[in-house]
């Protein structure tokens, strides 16, 4: 047991307290497990013929490569634009130029206090509901929107979080302001930035599910697929949710291995949240 | 963006929804998460250690997959919440609501403890240490000294997961409730070939308008409460 500072290390008396209160709640929850297990088995979930797709090649397939495989797709393709557009509104936002700092603010918060899912069904509307494709690319612009603003503010804080010393350095060498932001801080501002991308990959991979309200591709239309043809609602959710939260528990894993690897120790990124009026005016 | 005007009526109700939505799974929330966050920091391991499963769980999956969850799974496991049968004015809170309610509660409750982890961590370690000395239990400790103090270093981030909420209530819209996003995807249904645009703008504008109003209110709190350095 590691130690904590909440509470001093039990003696003989409070270890058995405790070791009394752990079994009281090891068996509450274990009834709570047994009485789900129960209701599910009740009702029927646990049959074999509603699970033997999950163990048929062919099935597998389509979940792996239709399911999986596009879903990753959709959030990889936005993932990257958003980079992209995060990273174009992020300079933006500390240009010393009111006239490029004001509109990036104002598109920055706007696409952060609007919900995704809103986004999506508009950007789905905007396309044509009817056209081929129209759906998987509803999904990729609204989460490129979405997540190009938070990361526009990540880069904020991460080239905020560069040692001062650097910048004056720069400064003092003789170099140009565009200099200054290429060659010095933002190399320094992206090694600090990594964790959060990764993070915000998770993000943007849940909200792929989304796409079921726009009738996309991916895990979400395959999960449909496989309940109505087999009936077996239940066993599909569990499956579909425990590939999603595997690929998280990956992508988690990476970005604890970035922050060790490019951070150290500091604490990662605080990012401000919408509508802090002054998160534009610094630098 | 005549469409929205016209249907006036029709605008505000769905915003009521998104709103009553937030507003008791965000309540509900902050208690369940301020529960877990007790079982994760405690001295228990079992609960520890159910504590951090749940929260791995449930964060890392996709709302959507919760919320169809509560609303199509639960029934045939005989969860369900057809005894919620409430009317207020022209609102009617019924089984889909509990649903969606619960579903928002669970997801939002792990940002919550999160949040409140690092508020937790935030505290000095010698506040804790000075009240152990005084000989508070663990309950005494959390209740009286540490928690008081983990609120307001948490204030930002929590008042971001509640923001998350916010937008996260939209996803009732996916499960039959007719709040807003629900409300203009039928508008744009019937009006979309010619006011796309001015629908949108309207919605976007609704939802714009509480989370601002929110993060306004929540950093005068965070002024107001600001432990003094």
């Amino acid at each position: 047991m590691t130690h904590s500072v909440l509470f001093d290390a039990p003696g003989p008396h409070t270890v058995r307290r405790h070791r009394l209160y752990g079994v009281v709640a090891l068996v509450g929850l274990l009834a709570v497990l047994a009485f789900v297990i129960k209701r599910f088995y009740d009702a029927g979930q646990f049959e074999g013929d509603k699970w033997e797709v999950f163990v048929t090649p062919d099935y597998v397939q389509v979940l792996l490569v239709d399911g999986l495989l596009n879903t990753l797709k959709m959030a990889a393709v936005a993932i990257v634009g958003a980079s992209v557009f995060g990273f174009a509104l992020g300079v933006a936002k500390l240009s010393d130029h009111g006239l490029v700092r004001w509109p990036a603010w104002f598109v920055v918060e706007f696409f952060r206090a609007v919900p995704v899912l809103l986004l999506m069904v508009f950007t789905w509307f905007l396309i044509g509901i009817n056209r081929d494709g129209s759906s998987f690319w509803a999904v990729v612009i609204a989460l490129t929107l979405y997540n190009g603003a938070v990361l526009a503010e990540v880069l904020r804080a991460g080239v905020n979080a560069v040692p001062k010393g650097q910048r004056e350095a720069a400064y003092a060498i003789g170099m140009r302001k565009a200099q200054v932001m290429n060659i010095v801080l933002l190399p320094q501002a992206v090694k600090i930035m990594l964790p959060a991308i990764i993070s915000q990959c998770i993000v943007a991979l849940k909200d792929t599910a989304l796409g079921q309200y726009v009738l996309a591709p991916g895990l979400t239309r395959i999960y449909k697929e496989i309940y109505l043809e087999f009936n077996n609602r239940v066993p599909t959710m569990i499956v579909i949710a425990a590939l999603y939260i595997l690929v998280n528990l990956v992508l988690t894993a990476l970005a604890t291995w970035a922050q060790k690897k490019f951070v150290g120790e500091r604490k990662p990124l605080e990012v401000s949240m919408v509508g802090h009026l002054d998160s534009g005016r610094s630098a | 963006m005549e469409a929205v005007f016209d249907n006036f009526d029709a605008y505000l109700k769905a915003f009521g929804y998104t709103f009553a939505l937030f507003l008791v799974s965000g309540a509900l929330s902050m208690l369940l998460g301020t529960f877990l966050v007790a079982m994760r920091v405690g001295p228990i391991a079992v609960l520890r250690w159910a504590g951090a499963t749940y929260v791995t769980v449930v964060r890392n999956t996709p709302l959507v997959i919760v919320f169809a969850f509560f609303s199509f799974a639960a029934p045939t496991l005989d969860i369900k919440f057809n005894w919620l049968d409430v009317h207020i004015g022209q609102f009617d809170f019924t089984a889909f609501y509990g649903a969606a309610v619960v579903s928002l509660t669970l997801y939002t409750s792990t940002f919550v403890c999160e949040a409140l982890r690092s508020g937790v961590n935030a505290v000095p370690l010698g506040q804790a240490e000075a009240a152990r000395a005084i000989g508070l239990p663990f309950g005494g400790v959390m209740r009286e000294v540490v928690l008081p103090q983990a609120f307001r270093a948490a204030l930002p981030p929590l008042a971001s997961v509640q923001i998350a909420l916010i937008k996260n209530t939209s996803v009732a819209a996916v499960f039959g409730i007719a709040e807003a996003t629900a409300q203009m995807r039928g508008l744009l249904n019937d009006f979309g070939a010619t006011q796309r645009y001015g629908i949108f703008i309207c919605f976007a504008a609704g939802y714009v308008l509480i989370v601002e109003v929110f993060s306004f209110l929540s950093s005068r709190l965070e002024r107001r409460w600001r432990v003094a350095t």
